[in-house]
């Protein structure tokens, strides 16, 4: 089986105030099916780059990526676009919702994108949403739930298509910590279910739920906690017996 | 994603800001309507005119008494009398393609029938008058040549008579006074509506010419009996209409012994022309006003666009939200496209409905017939539709171009 990400020295540059700014410089990194990843550094670090590139918001300057097999760096707009909605689910910092549309409609629009017919749809999003625990709500408008609520209301949306790939930027940044460890549990549950999680965050207790702890110093990679270590099988493997 | 869904989309994001959304289509309601309105007044209009040139006679000249000069001061119009019975028997005998030269005389007197009276115009006529205005009795009968000899007291009314005077009855032998002469009614006309003066045509008596000189107006004047109010002439061909005015003119400013240019006491004058004219003059005016309303169109669309181009701005994260769960480029521009065509036709579907029920109250107003263009429902509604479209395409291009991380960042 093909590893879902894998990248050769991708770098992304950015002009910033006249000079060019090299966000992600020369990364090359793996990430096997059934992963948990933490991507941590100070802010600056590129970490929030490597995430769009790694997402498929964005196209690298240079370097190849395979995505889950298939080379994706060079593909257009609309190519992306195509992948973003099968394949990835996206958890973003708050608000995150579109503040006119009920939380089940908010769950439903990468559906409504990757052309699932109304009526699958709404039962997909229903499911998405008990999944969740907020099977209950899901005619409440955004601005009715609590915080920790809009957020489990994204990670419905992330996961309703059954994406392979789930990625976060600092999901838990503005939660308080009890909310946030609920978000935390939220993200072990469906690592357990086999699900590839890569995270972005400069938290460390976010960074410690992680099986796999990546450092980014100056858009390089400066530790990988398992780089080194020979345990690349796919997680959902030896992670399905864990409780 | 299906054409529905986007429609959906675009429909939803335009209920959010209901009342903007009303006030940015307010142009174009304004042009839709302007315009359906002001094609169904002038066609209104137009057939108004066609109406009053059929209901008169399309092949009618009028000769009308004109100025006098009377010892060096002009005298108004009408006031002498310079036309005769004479003249208009020397019209018809003279002038080859003339049918009828029917003289008339007519006054405002009241009327009385039974304990009932009213105030209408008597004119005194030969049958040849209702010959030239192709007018027929709905029942009853015409003058017989014995009464035009001999001014026999008797009448033939139109309908508003009928229903003023004798309570909507048959009328047919009733006796009418007019002034204070006893008449007996013999015959009803047809009906014939609004004149070109905007006044009832079946508000009339018509009694014999010889009558009215004799027995009713001779006595109201005080003037020389012979005296007309106009000689109406039809003509046997149309398409000579102009030839024959000149004919008349030239043959009554001899019986007038009028030399070389000095002006004519007389007016001939061709009643369908003046019309033609009007109605001529109310497409030119509807011509103008439906030019103004074009332009109201594109001011309508520009503030489309400037709305379209606020609601990009405004809803930036939105845009990169659903991009980045995988809406493609083509899928955002129709979303805008289809919220700036929905403005457009909607307002363009109330500016119809406005439009034509302003032309509606402005044809029972005026008593034209109604006549709702559906053609210039649909072209308007069209057009407003396709300003719509070319107006939303900059601000919809304006929100695809976006780049999605972007505006996934835009506060």
């Amino acid at each position: 089986m093909q590893p879902l990400v894998r990248t050769v020295g991708i770098s992304k540059s950015y002009p910033s105030g006249g000079t060019i700014v090299c966000a992600v410089s020369n990364v090359s990194l793996v990430i096997e099916h059934g992963e948990f990843v933490a991507i941590r550094g100070r802010s600056g670090s590129g970490k929030s780059t490597l995430m769009n590139l790694l997402g498929l918001l964005d196209r690298p300057d240079s370097g190849t990526y395979a995505f889950n097999g298939r080379e994706v760096a060079k593909l257009s707009e609309d190519g992306r676009a195509t992948v973003r909605s099968h394949d990835i689910g996206f958890i973003f910092q708050q608000p995150a919702l579109l503040p006119r549309a009920t939380a089940l409609e908010n769950v439903e629009l990468p559906l409504i994108y990757a052309g699932i017919p109304p009526s699958r749809r709404r039962r997909k999003a229903r499911d998405a949403l008990d999944r969740v625990g907020l099977g209950d709500r899901g005619h409440h408008w955004p601005n009715q739930l609590s915080g920790g609520e809009q957020q489990r209301v994204v990670i419905a949306r992330a996961t309703v298509n059954d994406p392979v790939l789930i990625l976060a930027d600092e999901p838990t940044g503005s939660l308080d910590s009890a909310t946030g460890n609920e978000i935390l549990s939220l993200f072990e549950a469906l690592h357990r279910e086999g699900r590839t999680i890569i995270v972005v965050t400069h938290a460390t207790e976010v960074a410690n739920r992680a099986r796999r702890l990546i450092t980014l110093h100056d858009g390089r990679i400066v530790e990988d906690s398992s780089a080194s270590s020979d345990n690349l099988r796919p997680a959902a493997l030896s992670m399905g017996s864990l409780p | 994603m299906s054409p529905l869904e986007s429609l959906r989309i675009a429909a939803r994001a335009l209920r959010v800001n209901k009342l903007r959304s009303a006030l940015t289509v307010l142009g174009i309601v304004v042009g839709v309507g302007a315009v359906v309105c002001m094609v169904s007044v002038g066609a209104g209009a137009q057939a108004e005119v066609s109406e009053k040139i059929r209901t008169l006679g399309a092949n009618l000249l009028l000769v009308m008494p004109g100025a006098r000069n009377s010892g060096g001061a002009r005298l108004e119009s009408g006031t002498q009398p310079t036309l005769t019975v004479e003249d208009a028997a020397s019209i018809r005998r003279e002038l080859a393609d003339v049918q009828v030269a029917a003289p008339l005389l007519s006054r405002s007197l009241p009327l009385v029938a039974a304990n009932r009276n009213w105030v209408t115009v008597v004119a005194g006529i030969n049958p040849d008058y209702l010959v030239a205005r192709e007018w027929q009795v709905a029942s009853g009968r015409l003058f017989t040549s014995d009464e035009i000899a001999s001014g026999a007291k008797v009448a033939i009314v139109g309908a508003v008579i009928v229903e003023e005077l004798f309570n909507g009855g048959p009328g047919i032998g009733e006796t009418l006074r007019i002034g204070n002469v006893p008449f007996t009614v013999i015959g009803v006309l047809d009906k014939k509506g609004l004149g070109a003066a905007g006044r009832s045509q079946d508000d009339v008596v018509f009694i014999p010419l010889s009558a009215a000189k004799s027995r009713v107006l001779g006595a109201v004047r005080g003037t020389t009996r012979e005296a007309l109010d106009f000689i109406s002439i039809k003509v046997s061909d149309t398409t000579a209409m102009s030839e024959i005015q000149r004919d008349v003119e030239a043959l009554l400013r001899q019986r007038h012994r009028i030399r070389g240019d000095a002006p004519s006491d007389f007016r001939v004058e061709n009643p369908a022309d003046v019309l033609f004219a009007r109605g001529a003059a109310m497409r030119l005016l509807a011509g103008l006003l439906i030019a103004v309303a074009a332009v109201s169109l594109v001011v309508g669309g520009i503030s489309i666009m400037n709305i379209m181009l606020v609601s990009v701005t405004e809803r930036t994260r939105e845009i990169g939200l659903r991009m980045a769960v995988g809406a493609r480029r083509r899928e955002i521009r129709w979303q805008f496209l289809i919220e700036a065509a929905i403005l457009a036709l909607v307002g363009g579907l109330v500016g119809a409905f406005l439009g034509a029920a302003a032309a509606v109250a402005i044809a029972w107003k005026a008593g034209w017939p109604v006549l709702i263009s559906p053609w210039a429902i649909v072209l308007a509604c069209g057009f407003a539709g396709f300003i719509g479209i070319s107006f939303g395409l900059y601000p919809a291009h304006r929100a695809a171009r976006l780049d999605p991380i972007v505006a996934l960042r835009f506060e």
